[in-house]
């Protein structure tokens, strides 16, 4: 049934986020370094110290604290940053859409783009194109966002200097705006030159989230495809006189596409992980950027709620793939 | 391939020579350690000296170069190709002994995981499944926050961060193999469990381990990379490939070569790692293999 499916997807992922409490929690707590006197000004003396530890709830034991915390995070409330003063969740809430924006972009070009050139592979099989683009595909298998974001930085910053090299949108025009989907709100109330701007903007971070995950899916999707191209019923449609294009599309893809929609869902989560990187290289003001800034000024409750976000944000992909691929096949459907 | 007929399938050393992957990459990779153990050698300058006169000189052959500094110099005036000479060292250390570590400590769960099964199985696949929900590059950032800055951080960090990826793929195989005739046979004969899990299972797991570890080397170099870019490798005297990138970055457009440089370096040593996975996972490998 698909219900106890569900059900025990969302029991373990409650398990799974549980221990992805702990950790940081636990990882956090032996920081040498002590986020409240990084902030405190020079001239403070103890008991200015003792007075701010005991704002930020810093001087309870251990136990009291994870407790608190744990109570708080159940009900949405994550505390306050240190170093920005503002409520977590809020933080959270404001840098969010700038990544989901980001990863989705990503994902459809890389869906579209490796999709593409799979069918052009199998249409070419057994010829010398399929060679390059298996050798070409082998070598961009290995190449990681990291390295795509400064090369896409030398190639179109430098070299063709036309691409914005960091932010998000031009500061002029990010006014007006009701949401933090700059985007998707530019393109639905017809703002096409905003939406041009922030496009140009995502270009460079889009692909090198992008370009790893269509190397995947080219190999896997092609390898598929030319499988499903050699069964019986492309044989059927073939004697029928389809075309070859019409066959890989209407016949062999639908039968193909399984293992590699289960592997493209697996594959999100690196590339939304993969955020963190990109985001900073091109200081894009999402959720990964702040995750570093956080880190780096020792901010807990902010290091803590981002955590946990990355945690939920990949449990509900993972869960997405497991419902999708259950749905797909039937004998899993009724299993 | 008949490898059913006469003189039998050729042995793994002939299949390991003949395939291109394996020499181009491997022969690749041993040059970089021959660079990393001989980089005063090497190297033609010092790749510490500054030099403010020769700050952001271009490679040879761009207007204004000057010669002995082939790849020209970065905003301090150092040698961009000695920096990178001597980065091999930080990038190798990091790829042999943190995938190692990793390697070990995760294919010892995921043997224990595949084969002892039940209560050990459930609790090392949670902490699996707890793992895999964090950012790999968060939690690797975070560790190093947490362990201080520095070379055994960032190994550690990557230790920490990808035993799961071995542990995996062990568990798995693992599996698979516990269930074949020659173990079943091993234990009517009486062996015990611990000599069945190491001298049966982990042999025939050994392909597949080695061949996932030569691609981890390729990760683990990157991962410093990102740590030194980050700022939170080594210190900034010793030069690293993620440091000088993140120096190129700031400047890429006075100095793009600051940036192109070790850059390429990096993914030239990613690609070598990869294929070189690639090629032992083909030869080495029995099911592939046919």
């Amino acid at each position: 049934m698909l219900f106890a499916v569900v059900a025990n997807r969302i029991a373990m992922a409650l398990l799974t986020l549980a221990g992805v409490a702990v950790v940081v929690f636990v990882l956090l707590r032996v920081v040498p370094g002590d986020p409240v006197a990084m902030m405190i000004s020079p001239g403070a003396g103890p008991a200015d110290i003792a007075a701010l530890k005991a704002h930020y709830g810093l001087d309870a034991p251990l136990l009291t604290q994870f407790w608190i915390w744990i109570k708080g995070a159940v009900t949405g409330d994550f505390g306050t940053s240190i170093t920005l003063h503002v409520y977590v969740t809020e933080v959270l809430a404001s840098r969010l859409p700038a990544t989901l924006e980001l990863a989705i972009a990503a994902l459809v070009v890389a869906v579209i783009l490796g999709g593409g050139v799979a069918i052009a592979g199998t249409l070419m099989r057994g010829t010398i194109g399929e060679t390059i683009i298996d050798g070409l595909n082998s070598i961009l298998l290995a190449v990681p966002d990291f390295i795509w974001a400064l090369a896409l930085v030398l190639l179109f910053a430098v070299a063709i200097p036309v691409l914005p090299l960091t932010g998000r949108i031009d500061p002029e025009l990010a006014e007006g705006f009701a949401t933090k989907f700059y985007l998707t709100e530019s393109i639905l109330t017809g703002r096409f030159a905003v939406a041009g701007d922030i496009a140009s903007h995502m270009i460079m971070p889009t692909l090198a989230l992008a370009l790893p995950l269509a190397a995947v899916i080219v190999r896997l999707l092609k390898q598929s495809l030319k499988e499903a191209m050699l069964q019986d019923y492309v044989l059927l449609a073939r004697i029928k006189g389809f075309g070859e294009l019409r066959l890989v599309l209407q016949e062999a893809l639908r039968n193909a596409i399984g293992p590699t929609l289960a592997l493209t869902g697996v594959q999100f989560t690196f590339l939304v992980g993969g955020t963190v990187i990109v985001e900073r290289i091109f200081a894009y003001p999402g959720i990964g950027n702040l995750a570093i800034d956080a880190v780096i000024n020792r901010d807990f409750p902010l290091i803590q709620g981002l955590v946990l976000l990355f945690g939920l944000i990949f449990i509900l992909i993972n869960i997405g793939v497991d419902l999708t691929v259950a749905s797909l096949n039937p004998r899993l459907r009724h299993g | 391939m008949p490898t059913d007929t006469a003189p039998g399938p050729p042995s793994v050393v002939v299949r390991l020579a003949r395939d291109p992957k394996v020499i181009v990459a491997g022969g690749f990779i041993l040059v970089l350690i021959v660079i990393a153990i001989a980089a005063p050698l090497v190297a033609p300058q010092d790749p510490l000296e500054q030099n403010l006169l020769n700050a952001t000189l271009p490679p040879v052959g761009f207007a204004d170069a000057q010669p002995g500094f082939y790849f020209g110099t970065d905003g301090l005036g150092r040698d961009v190709l000695s920096r990178v000479i001597f980065g091999t060292r930080i990038s190798l250390t990091v790829a042999f002994v943190a995938a190692g570590l990793a390697c070990l400590i995760g294919s010892l769960l995921g043997l224990v995981a595949g084969f002892f099964g039940r209560l050990a199985d459930a609790m090392i696949s949670w902490l699996v499944s707890v793992w895999m929900a964090f950012p790999p590059v968060l939690l690797s950032i975070l560790l190093v926050a947490v362990l201080g800055a520095g070379l055994h951080s960032v190994i550690a960090a990557i230790v920490i961060i990808d035993w799961t990826r071995f542990c995996r793929v062990v568990r798995t195989e693992t599996r698979a193999q516990a269930q074949m005739d020659y173990v079943v046979a091993a234990r009517t004969i009486g062996f015990s469990r611990t000599a069945i899990l190491f001298r049966e299972i982990l042999p025939n797991v050994l392909p597949v381990l080695i061949a996932l570890l030569t691609l981890e080397m390729g990760i683990a170099v990157v991962v410093e990379a990102i740590l030194s870019f980050v700022g939170l490798s080594v210190s900034s005297d010793t030069p690293t490939w993620g440091g000088m990138i993140a120096e190129g970055r700031q400047i890429v457009h006075e100095a793009w070569w600051v940036l192109a440089v070790p850059l390429a370096a990096l993914f030239a040593t990613v690609v070598a790692f990869n294929q070189l996975g690639d090629g032992l996972a083909r030869s080495l490998d029995p099911v592939l293999r046919r």
